[in-house]
């Protein structure tokens, strides 16, 4: 075999690009790369078509039902749910990266990991905080109207800017950790080579800076895009009506999971053009700008400017995370007494073990399929790669459903076989172990470890291959001595990512678990489901403060 | 050929090996969609008394259906617990429970409470009731569910989103009691009623009377017992309604359980729904959140007793799970969201 790290590919002339199917026919398609891509890929397909079959028994009557009542209010309100949360978190995400990568002002340093904060934080949880403190009965409104007899012209919380501001704040690090990274590396370099040439500070941003971001925004802007329209915690407190609340009414209210299925389908497609047509633009594009550390000189805000910029941070992290952990904090210390036991050690464990070991999981198969990517330009493969993202856009529960049915039918198949063929009786193999739980996770995940890989990728350029191999480095030792230095930071954010929201996660962790197998999510739905927020906030503080250690250590890595 | 044996040989092994656990005579798997602070005092009080040990997971009652469905019958489950009727009719409907002949169960469950071929029985009991504010209402302006709809009532109802099951049942009822047509109406004019948009939980509704966004709303007995357990002089009552009518009353739902149709253990299984219906259960069962119990032969808990005596609708649940589908299109119409 050829050394699988040799890419001819990426040389700036790529090699015609072939069609996808007689991309099949070739026989260079079977190498090394190619096949782990099509595993991942079949992986993440099989829960994909359990959905798309459904629509092999279309569920006319619950769709001409939505049709006639909800459906024209649904897409409208999912629209501006993806429009607000999109603009929101990417001119939060965009903007904080830029003050904290780039610029000087007071408390950067502590701004620069204290705003990723708020990623251990479920949007669910949020939600919940928002409403409690911020609604009519809230302590807001209830000081207002004691102080001023009405509260009259205080904003709805429960409207179409209520939901779209909490998903926001709960959102935007994604945007911001994704971008900060190729603000760091692309360092103050750009601006002033753009200022030199007559550029206003402004216009070089405009022109120069945020364009050479491109990948890394657009990176954050799609699991945005994904986890909005697959949320279904935050709509639900809020009574938002979108899409994922239409299939959540398909499947348990009409338990019609054929319905349930279709709905999601149509998210998924959504979704895949949205990525398709993100790539199609970004395709005409090549960055080549590689630069591993910022000149370490930072840009100096003027004296009120320096101040505005601490006052926005500051305002930013408190909504989006002080308030809510002392609420949280608050309500916590009123039921610690009586919620508080032995076993939290034991959630701990499984909620880190699960964490840290998708994390792992997801990072190193991102890695391969960013590297798949880059080597193999051809539609088949960047087909397949865009598949392999796309579990992140279903909601949580049908994924779940979609991941279970085949592995159900597996282990069934298993068990009559060995009946048939051997006499023997034995139990479910493979579902209820730790190991479907991590493909579930995978599968759910995938975008989340790629986008900042790929990311990072876009910073390896060819020059970089060849440079390398020139001076004699080679295969595992190009990748060791090279490519994984350039492409730390997107690692460790793809780490990071994976893992806070592998603990966060609900649905898959519910269905898949083995028995016993409980996480914090696990105890925060049980609570909640029944409404009692108060002692769900044990733990979800515990579920946050865990969250923070990867967080902490992944910044402390990446600053420079 | 040799070969090939020893292929045979090979995965037989492996598969032994995967499947190798020790068996436990006695044992008893759970499927919950109750939670596990609810479930779990009354496993380890069952297994305290006799040895059983309970394995168990909790999920949400969609997502644990299809995963009966989807492990068949070499599912490991013999218990589907569950919450709301309708949810319970629904696992009998898809054919995931099998009925259960026992003495026992039919003399403590009353009929209305359990599934016509036994295929389910109901534990606890809760009623979804009206709740006021006694600062701002007499309970003589209060009479039935269907007079909140009253001009009287204009911007000061606060109900609960459509999406919960438990305004499902409850508009499922109605229109057992009603019909359809004339339930629209009724939901209709609760829609035109309302204060502030539907809450997503029955806490948030209270919260929002108790400060004043409005005055009258539909919640369940055990979350108003919370709110009361916290803060004995709450400024909040039930109410009972449609007591003057016949053939209705205050619309009641359970908690319940049935056996899975593959059931490993079936004898243990039904052995164990037995004792939940026994007196000793019946209280645990109640305690731990406030409920009603289903056994008539028990009482209920004392600061539950004292909301009153009333009187149940007397419609078989069974129509909540039947009706179901009909009650969201109906409340969709409706704008009820």
């Amino acid at each position: 075999m050829s050394d699988p790290l040799i890419d001819r590919n990426t040389a700036p002339e790529r090699a015609p690009q072939a069609g996808a199917f007689s991309a099949f026919l070739r026989r260079d398609f079977y190498s090394g790369w190619r096949l782990v891509i099509l595993l991942v890929a079949v992986l993440v397909i099989a829960p994909m078509s359990v959905v798309f079959f459904s629509w092999l028994d279309p569920a006319t009557e619950i769709w001409k039902h939505l049709a006639e009542t909800l459906l024209a209010e649904l897409l409208v309100n999912t629209f501006w749910l993806v429009i607000g949360v999109t603009t929101g978190t990417v001119l939060l995400g965009v903007s904080l990266a830029w003050l904290t990568a780039v610029c000087d002002f007071p408390g950067r340093k502590v701004f620069s990991w204290a705003l990723l904060l708020p990623l251990a934080v479920p949007t669910y949880v949020l939600a919940f905080v928002s409403l409690g403190l911020f609604d009519f009965a809230g302590p807001v409104q209830t000081r207002l109207r004691a102080w001023f007899g009405s509260s009259a012209w205080f904003p709805d919380m429960r409207s179409t800017a209520g939901v779209v501001a909490v998903m926001t704040l709960a959102l935007y690090p994604y945007v911001y950790l994704l971008t900060r990274n190729a603000f760091l590396t692309q360092g103050k370099r750009m601006l002033e080579a753009a200022e030199s040439l007559g550029c206003s500070p402004w216009r070089a941003f405009f022109k120069v800076v945020l364009p050479m971001a491109r990948p890394w925004i657009a990176g954050g802007a799609l699991l945005v895009i994904m986890e909005a329209l697959a949320d279904f915690g935050a709509v639900s407190i809020f009574n938002y009506d979108t899409f994922t609340t239409a299939i959540y009414k398909a499947w348990f209210g009409f338990f019609s999971l054929p319905a349930a299925a279709q709905l999601s389908s149509l998210l998924v497609l959504i979704v895949f053009a949205i990525i398709a047509f993100e790539q199609w633009l970004r395709s005409r594009m090549r960055f080549t700008a590689a630069r591993l550390s910022p000149t370490g000189e930072r840009v100096q805000l003027g004296r009120t400017a320096r101040w505005l910029a601490c006052a926005y941070a500051l305002a930013v992290l408190s909504v989006a995370f002080i308030v809510p952990l002392l609420q949280l904090l608050v309500w916590t210390l009123k039921v610690f007494h009586r919620e508080f036991d032995s076993r939290y050690l034991q959630l701990l464990t499984h909620s880190l073990t699960l964490g840290l070991s998708a994390a792992l999981l997801v990072s190193i198969t991102a890695l391969v399929l960013a590297y798949a990517n880059r080597r193999h330009g051809d539609r088949l493969t960047r087909g397949l790669v865009r598949t392999a993202n796309l579990g992140y856009a279903l909601p949580g529960t049908v994924l779940a459903v979609g991941i279970f049915i085949p592995v159900a039918a597996l282990d069934n198949t298993l068990i009559s076989l060995a009946h048939k063929l051997f006499g023997l009786e034995i139990g479910m193999l493979l579902q209820g172990t730790i190991f479907i739980m991590l493909l579930a996770y995978l599968v759910r995940f995938m975008a989340a470890g790629f986008k900042p890989i790929d990311g990072a990728m876009h910073r390896v350029t060819p020059s970089i291959d060849e440079a390398a191999r020139l001076l004699g480095l080679r295969g595992l030792k190009l990748l060791a001595r090279i490519h994984l230095p350039m492409l730390r930071g997107g690692v460790l954010t793809a780490a990071t990512l994976v893992f806070v929201d592998v603990m966060k996660e609900m649905p898959i962790t519910l269905m898949t678990r083995p028995f016993g197998w409980d996480t914090f999510a696990v105890k925060i739905f049980e609570l909640t489901s029944e409404g009692e927020w108060e002692r769900a906030a044990l733990p979800a503080l515990t579920l946050l403060l865990s969250g923070l250690v990867p967080i902490i250590l992944l910044m402390r890595h990446t600053e420079k | 050929m040799k070969k090939f044996n020893f292929k045979r040989i090979l995965f037989a092994g492996m598969l032994a090996m995967l499947a190798a656990g020790p068996v436990l005579a006695e044992e008893l798997v759970v499927y919950s969609a109750r939670n596990e602070q609810l479930i779990k005092p009354l496993f380890d009080a069952y297994t305290a008394e006799t040895g059983v040990e309970f394995k168990y997971i909790t999920d949400k009652e969609g997502p644990l259906m299809e995963r009966l469905k989807a492990e068949g019958k070499n599912t490991p489950a013999d218990l589907l617990i569950t919450v709301d009727a309708g949810n319970l009719w629904h696992a009998a409907n898809e054919g995931l429970l099998q009925p259960v002949n026992s003495a026992v169960l039919a003399k403590n469950v009353p009929p209305f409470l359990r599934d016509a071929d036994n295929q389910w029985f109901g534990l606890s009991l809760r009623a979804r009731t009206i709740v006021y504010s006694t600062e701002r209402v007499k309970p003589e302006e209060l009479s039935t569910y269907e007079a909140l709809g009253e001009p009287q009532w204009k911007g000061r109802l606060l109900l609960r989103t459509s999406k919960k099951v438990y305004n499902q049942s409850l508009v499922a009822m109605m229109i057992a009691e009603h019909g359809e047509q004339k339930t629209e109406q009724i939901v209709r004019s609760w829609v035109a009623n309302l204060a502030a948009p539907p809450t997503s939980n029955d806490t948030q509704l209270m919260e929002a009377i108790l400060a004043g966004q409005g005055d009258v709303g539909i919640v369940n007995t055990y979350y108003f017992g919370r709110l009361q357990k916290e803060n004995p002089d709450i400024k909040l009552a039930l109410f009972w309604p449609n007591q003057k009518q016949e053939k209705s009353g205050v619309h009641v739902n359970v908690s319940g359980a049935g056996v899975t149709k593959h059931a490993k253990h079936k004898e243990a299984a039904v052995k164990f729904l037995e004792w939940l219906s026994s007196e000793k259960a019946q209280n645990i069962f109640a305690d731990a959140n406030m409920e009603y119990p289903v056994n008539p032969a028990v009482q209920a808990h004392a600061d539950v007793a004292a909301w009153g005596e009333f009187q149940k609708s007397p419609f078989n649940l069974t129509q909540a799970g039947a009706l179901q589908g009909d009650a969201i299109k109906l409340m969709d119409r409706s704008e009820y969201r």
